[in-house]
């Protein structure tokens, strides 16, 4: 071995210890932060590896690194705009649009090997290498395009640019679903027979295929999808390694998919729901049509935000529960005003996060920690649960499906056995919505009939400032 | 490298990958989709590959760069996304009273 080889080999090793201990950093909340920056230390010491390898080896042409230096600069500074602009109530939309690129990228490697093979080598392979090679360059191709097109479809549903067809609520979906993966099957066989051109075929139908998969997914269970998504694009950067002949990209790929689909288990668990009902089922609000219909509500108490302000006055425990209309109402700010005025006088504020609350799991509480809510006062669901008999106020806020007590009392819901937040055990209950429209799920919320809970119709935003001015008129929050 | 022994490579990948999450609070869920997803841009690595063994086939060069672009696109957007979300917790013992 020459000294250009074992330098490689040595940094190599260097970054995939440094990327794993980024990933185990990554699950703990005091490390998280710096194990992010090990990670990308770990990728940049990885390309410059990899650059003093064929520097002290075959060297680089300066037409190479015209392109080297022409693709980074571009695909660096959007990623960086992109990623300091984003709002962070975007977050989910934005993780899969970078996901969709990554998944993008081994397609293109792949189809760009596939198309002109590279010299060195490569011609005089063996039957068996040849093989490999194919099947390693499909996989690429057909995982990667999978990726690059359900991302970048998730992306749109979380937009709101896309919405879900009805067609691909009925069974016609699997029929069409089943054709574009035996067509993709095909392809894949004709490809390694030597059919080179065939290789369009593959990207075409995986790319349908994609579309196909992620378009019927409702859009509560998306972030489980773009989890997976996150997993396929680990897969495909490992396949991407098998046709390049990198280990630091197998691992490094195969590390990815694995936590990627371990990540994924997790969320489902969090939902009460099967990764299979999640890809297979459709949406949820379209079954939830069929099997309970009577949505009509009897007994709905609405109540002024005077109202609301003088029982926040008299109580001593009030539980907030956050959800995604708060956030979308950009509203997590004001109302830190009004849990600051009320902690002044004395009232214990707690915020019970569930776990799906937002878009995606821990989603809520980066959103409320934007808006400096003190760590210690963000309460898990099996954490606070207990507490609500004893609270005065609960407060919801832009949440609907997580505080329906339907998935506790009612075995014919679709919500039945989805983990929720007990809140109508709590005395007074505060329901800060813009409407009576349902949740995600598309369910009636139970939750609005109860005798104890009261709605305060308006948007989040209103409501809270009308909220801090009714408390300031009570003198709540003043020496 | 030999076949045989990029398959074990991929194995004892997946295995590392399997093991290293555990236990992950709720709270982190986001952050870490979007730091792993940083790191699933490591196909920058496989488009260099490319540009490097062109040698002036200027359509793969072209290829190349733009599947380079992209990989950079998921690699720094990536990075940057999670350390503004993880800035977030960080920031709170400081700002406290």
């Amino acid at each position: 071995m020459n000294l250009p080889v074992i330098i490689k080999f040595v940094i190599d090793l260097l970054a995939v210890l440094l990327l794993a201990l980024g990933i185990k950093g990554l699950s703990k909340v005091k490390s998280a932060r710096d194990a992010n920056r090990l990670a990308a230390f770990a990728m940049s010491l990885s390309v410059v590896g990899l650059l003093s390898y064929y520097l002290g080896t075959s060297g680089i042409a300066i037409q190479s690194w015209i392109w080297i230096i022409i693709g980074s600069i571009i695909g660096s500074l959007f990623g960086a705009i992109l990623a300091k602009k984003v709002p962070m109530t975007s977050m989910p939309e934005t993780v899969a649009l970078f996901n969709g690129c990554g998944g993008m990228s081994s397609l293109l490697v792949a189809l760009g090997v596939a198309i002109f093979p590279i010299s060195g080598g490569q011609e005089n392979l063996d039957f068996f290498k040849s093989l490999i090679n194919e099947v390693s360059i499909s996989v690429s191709i057909f995982v990667g395009a999978i990726t690059f097109t359900g991302s970048i479809v998730a992306m749109a549903k979380l937009q709101g640019w896309l919405s879900t067809p009805g067609w691909t609520q009925s069974k016609v979906r699997h029929f069409v679903n089943i054709v574009f993966a035996v067509a993709s099957l095909i392809a894949f066989f004709d490809l390694i027979n030597g059919n080179t051109s065939s290789i369009w075929l593959l990207v075409i139908v995986s790319s349908l295929l994609g579309i196909g998969v992620t378009l019927p997914i409702g859009g509560a269970d998306m972030p489980v999808v773009i989890s997976l998504l996150n997993s396929y694009s680990g897969i495909a950067a490992a396949a991407a390694g098998f046709v390049v002949d990198s280990q630091l990209l197998i691992v490094a790929g195969a590390m990815v998919g694995a936590a990627g689909l371990i990540l994924t288990q997790v969320m489902c668990k969090g939902m009460n729901r099967s990764l299979v009902s999640v890809l297979f089922g459709g949406s949820l609000s379209a079954q939830s049509t069929a099997s309970t219909g009577s949505g009509e509500y009897t007994n709905i108490t609405s109540c002024s935000v005077e109202e609301c302000a003088l029982t926040l006055e008299a109580a001593n425990k009030v539980i907030i529960v956050p959800g995604y209309g708060l956030a979308v109402a950009q509203a997590q700010h004001t109302l830190r005003e009004v849990t600051k005025k009320l902690e002044q006088n004395g009232i214990e504020v707690v915020y019970a996060i569930h776990p799906v609350a937002g878009r995606m799991p821990g989603h809520m509480n980066v959103l409320l920690a934007e808006a400096d809510v003190p760590y210690e006062q963000l309460k898990e669901m099996d954490v606070v649960n207990p507490d609500f008999p004893a609270t005065d106020v609960v407060l919801v806020l832009g949440a609907n499906d997580v505080v329906n007590p339907q998935a506790k009392n009612d075995s014919s819901s679709p919500l039945y056995g989805m983990p929720v937040l007990d809140v109508q055990e709590a005395r007074t209950v505060f329901v800060i919505k813009r409407g009576m429209s349902a949740g995600y799920s598309g369910i009636k919320n139970d939750l609005f009939d109860l005798p104890n809970t009261s709605m305060v119709f308006g948007d989040a935003k209103k409501v809270l400032n009308d909220l801090i001015g009714e408390l300031k008129d009570l003198g709540v929050g003043e020496k | 490298m030999s076949f045989i022994s990029l398959l074990w490579v991929l194995l004892l990948g997946s295995l590392l990958g399997l093991e290293l999450i555990g236990k992950v609070p709720p709270t982190l869920h986001t952050p870490l989709m979007s730091g792993a997803n940083a790191i699933s841009g490591i196909t920058m690595l496989a488009a260099l590959t490319l540009i490097v063994k062109a040698e002036g086939n200027v359509p793969l060069l072209i290829i190349g760069s733009v599947s380079l672009g992209f990989a950079l696109f998921n690699v720094v957007g990536g990075f940057f996304v999670t350390d503004r979300m993880l800035a977030m917790f960080s920031r709170k013992p400081s700002n406290k009273k």
